[in-house]
């Protein structure tokens, strides 16, 4: 019997793998909820983009809600995504804050000179470890942080017209009718 | 025309690894002499038709033949020629036909140096071999073929991923290919004598020396794998616990432990199902691993294209491959326990018991690298676990592992004693304390640092005992035989990896700063002076090249030229500088001017100095060399079981 032992295990893995294979044709890698929904949005202290003298960190950034969108010059579907923040997502009148994630900053700025910058002010995660605590999967990624610092709603991929009706305005909804 | 022939060869080669694969076995169970010397004029067509498409691939590469797709989307006419050949491995289709090529060079070096082995025994190693042949090609063939066509021709190409235009890359990938194909061997070689159902003791040692040399194969690879990840991906760290590393890594750790038990079967019979046992491990580790990083199952930082179809094939041949060996083994492996009896205190038990940690550590790997996968499973969410996990558990295994080694070599086989164990544990103890000692007044309270001197200085002092012992106990001539001097050279190793990781993890010191022409920072007893800017250029890419003078004591030590790099396709690559010393690095990454109109300015420099880190590759060098050291025993070489081992200390007073 003990023989069969490591035989049980393989099969007990493949059982694992088969699920793996068949998981990721069935879901979106991008509609995992994120734990961090509903939790305080992790500290941060990171250096403005092009200024890196200068740091942003959360505390100065509560006080009202604002969209933190995760981007990169070396991320293909960000480039889809940007007319999006140029237009759209300004329009919703909250402030977006830059989260440039594991990106050279010479490369950030020349891709934003080149699509434009619709953010109020640019943090720049060079080495991608704040990256980590936001649970940053891939590029894009968006955040809505509320007034007190609290991650309301996360998207993994591109804000797209429909993820804007369907899934930000409603989050936005939430967060209006909880104001005093 | 010609990339057409090389789909050729790889369809011909398929249907002689078929014939390597069925023809030998069936002839080794018939009894069939003819069939049985199929085995290797089959496995020398396989390779003569796996070596041609590899060429014909390397030569559509030099030749700018944009029309094969796999050409075009990894190569461009401003590619220097030899980044060019290793694009041929740069992304899956070429990896792959990588990985048969290797496995071919491993078979057919196995056809012509296996003259003095039993052909029947033989027929079933080059057929078991024939048939991962077999596998690999369809493969290729069926769904990751890269002779390709793309019509009509692109003018130019794509580019070579900027991060692999590194002389690393050039030699990474097949190094750590022909170690872990290479355990192919040792895994042919169990499933011959499964299948033989003589589970002699012989097997063990032709198996020995192919075991040895794919494991130092592979101990070079990782090694140069993390040399590159540190020179090239500009965060200073040398080890990552990401997903493909960790799939090196493992066979790996299996490896350290079927070398050993390997050992112990050889010479005392004992534990035969456990050491064919870890060489199904090893070499399906090495498989899975090629499954986790092809799949897609797993993401990685070396984002590999990956195709759900290409999954579950690899699947099926996981299923076919591992499923179909551990069946065997569950089949025919050995009922009884053979081999002489030995006491709880003995050689076999302190293999068994290293055995055993370094499985655990493989297993805890193994499980850390699929945490993710088992949180979708179990509907937890993703979860993956980071390097704090890996960092934690590893240490807490390989540090009762660093304490048992040098009893090692004093262990006897079959019963100890413990008297000698004694002395040694006073003498490599004493010197560790002292060293220990020292380096608390050096290393300021870093208790990492003292730790790893202390176990570096133990494992080296024992080790050193034992050489003086056999230099002083043995006549001239048989003091130290290459599987001994073998297992010293890579004991020292360890030490000397200790050293490296313990004192560069706990005493390096990183900056970020700001520097202005002419201004310095001072790290670690050295001057970094800053003197500015200049403009060059390379073959496909120019880059701001920063000037950084090293000085110690206003003593200029020497310059560094650390680069920013754009590659002619826009892509943005840190070359950091690194003055490399055997016992400090210097380590300068050029970041970005503070006002982009201003290159002449400020810029960000990240600054590094780095005690001891190249210890850790020198370690592992050491590890490597021993491997190969060992595999020239002359004893692997001969027919016959010699009645006593040379490896057995004698009974002489210490």
């Amino acid at each position: 019997m003990s023989r069969l032992l490591p035989l049980i295990g393989f099969l007990l893995l493949v059982g694992l793998f088969g699920f793996g294979i068949w998981w990721n044709t069935q879901h979106d890698q991008r509609e995992i909820a994120s734990p961090l929904i509903d939790k305080p949005a992790p500290a941060f202290a990171l250096p403005v983009l092009g200024e890196p003298s200068r740091t942003v960190d959360k505390a100065s950034l509560l006080g009202k809600p604002y969209f933190l969108n995760v981007f990169a010059s070396w991320c293909i579907e960000c480039v889809h995504e940007h007319p999006m923040l140029m237009t759209d997502m300004k329009r919703l009148g909250l402030p977006i804050v830059g989260f440039n994630y594991k990106d050279e900053p010479e490369a950030a700025m020349a891709w934003l000179s080149e699509h434009g910058d619709p953010f109020d002010v640019i943090v720049a995660d060079r080495d991608g470890r704040a990256g980590i605590d936001f649970g940053v999967y891939a590029a894009p990624e968006t955040f809505l942080i509320d007034a007190k610092g609290v991650i309301r709603y996360k998207r993994i991929g591109p804000i797209t017209p429909e993820v804007i009706e369907k899934e930000i305005r409603p989050a936005l909804a939430a967060l209006a009718k909880e104001a005093p | 025309m010609i990339p057409e022939l090389g789909q050729f060869a790889l369809a011909l080669a398929l249907l002689l690894a078929l014939v390597q694969g069925v023809l030998p076995i069936l002839g080794a169970w018939r009894g069939n002499a003819a069939l049985i010397a199929v085995a290797r004029p089959a496995a020398a067509g396989q390779g003569i038709f796996v070596f041609t498409a590899m060429a014909i691939l390397i030569h559509a590469f030099l030749h700018y033949d944009f029309s094969v797709a796999y050409v075009a989307d990894n190569s461009n006419l401003a590619l220097p020629w030899y980044y060019r050949i290793t694009a041929v491995w740069g992304a899956h289709e070429g990896s792959m036909l990588l990985w048969v090529f290797i496995l071919n060079i491993w078979s057919v070096a196995l056809a012509a140096f296996s003259r003095h082995l039993p052909p029947a025994f033989v027929a079933r190693v080059l057929g078991v071999l024939g048939l991962i042949g077999v596998g690999f090609l369809a493969f290729i063939l069926f769904t990751s073929n890269p002779f390709l066509r793309e019509l009509p021709m692109p003018a130019d190409g794509g580019d070579l991923n900027p991060v692999l235009q590194d002389p690393g890359m050039t030699f990474h990938p097949p190094v750590l290919y022909m170690g872990y194909v290479g355990f192919s061997v040792a895994f042919a070689f169990s499933i011959a004598a499964l299948l033989g159902g003589g589970m002699e003791q012989a097997w063990v040692r032709w198996a020995r020396p192919w075991t040895n040399v794919a494991w130092a194969f592979l101990t070079l690879g990782i090694v140069a794998g993390s040399w590159w990840a540190y020179a090239e991906l500009g965060w200073g760290g040398w080890w990552f616990w990401d997903p493909v590393e960790n799939a090196s890594f493992m066979p790996w750790l299996v490896g350290v432990a079927l070398i050993h038990a390997q050992a112990v079967t050889e010479k005392r019979g004992s534990l035969p199902a456990w050491t064919v046992l870890l060489s199904l491990f090893a070499f399906s580790l090495s498989l899975l691993g090629t499954f986790l990083v092809r799949s897609g199952v797993l993401t990685s930082v070396h984002a590999f294209a990956s195709d759900p179809r290409r999954g579950l094939y690899i699947l099926g041949f996981l299923i076919v491959v591992i499923g179909g060996s551990l069946l065997l083994y569950a089949i025919r492996a050995p009922k009884v326990a053979t081999g002489k009896p030995f006491a709880p205190l003995s050689r076999e038990t302190g293999v068994m018991v290293a055995n055993l940690l370094f499985t655990t550590a493989a297993a805890m790997v193994l499980l850390g690298t699929l945490f993710p996968l088992i949180g979708d499973a179990l509907n937890l969410g993703r979860i993956s676990v980071g390097p704090p996990y890996f960092g934690f558990l590893f240490v807490m295994l390989m540090a009762p592992a660093v304490l048992l080694l040098p009893f090692g070599p004093y262990l006897r086989w079959g019963r100890a004693e413990g008297r000698q164990l004694t002395a040694m544990a006073w003498r490599a103890g004493v010197a560790a304390v002292i060293c220990a000692v020292v380096a608390a007044v050096f290393a300021q309270g870093h208790l990492r640092a003292i730790a790893g001197v202390a176990g570096a200085v133990w494992v080296g002092a024992g080790t050193l005992a034992y050489i003086v012992k056999r230099w002083r106990e043995m006549p001239r001539g048989r003091r130290y035989p290459a599987e001994m001097a073998g297992m010293l050279v890579a004991h020292t190793g360890v030490a000397i990896f200790v050293i490296g990781v313990m004192l560069s993890e706990s005493l390096s010191v990183e900056r970020d700063v700001r520097l202005a022409p002419g201004q310095s920072q001072s790290i670690g007893g050295y001057d970094f002076r800053f003197d500015g800017v200049e403009e060059t250029e390379g073959p496909n890419w120019r880059a701001d090249e920063g000037i950084v003078t090293i000085l110690r004591d206003g003593a200029t030590v020497g310059t560094m030229h650390p680069q920013k790099r754009t590659y002619s396709r826009g892509q943005v690559q840190t070359e950091s500088a690194i003055d490399a010393g055997l016992f400090r690095d210097i380590y300068v990454a050029l970041g970005e001017p503070m006002d982009a109109n201003d290159v002449q300015g400020a810029w960000a420099l990240r600054l590094y100095h780095k005690p001891f880190v190249r210890w850790i590759w020198l370690g592992g060098l050491f590890m490597m060399a021993g491997g190969f050291l060992a595999a020239c025993e002359r004893r692997f070489r001969a027919k016959k079981i010699a009645a006593e081992s040379t490896l057995e200390p004698k009974a002489t007073p210490a």
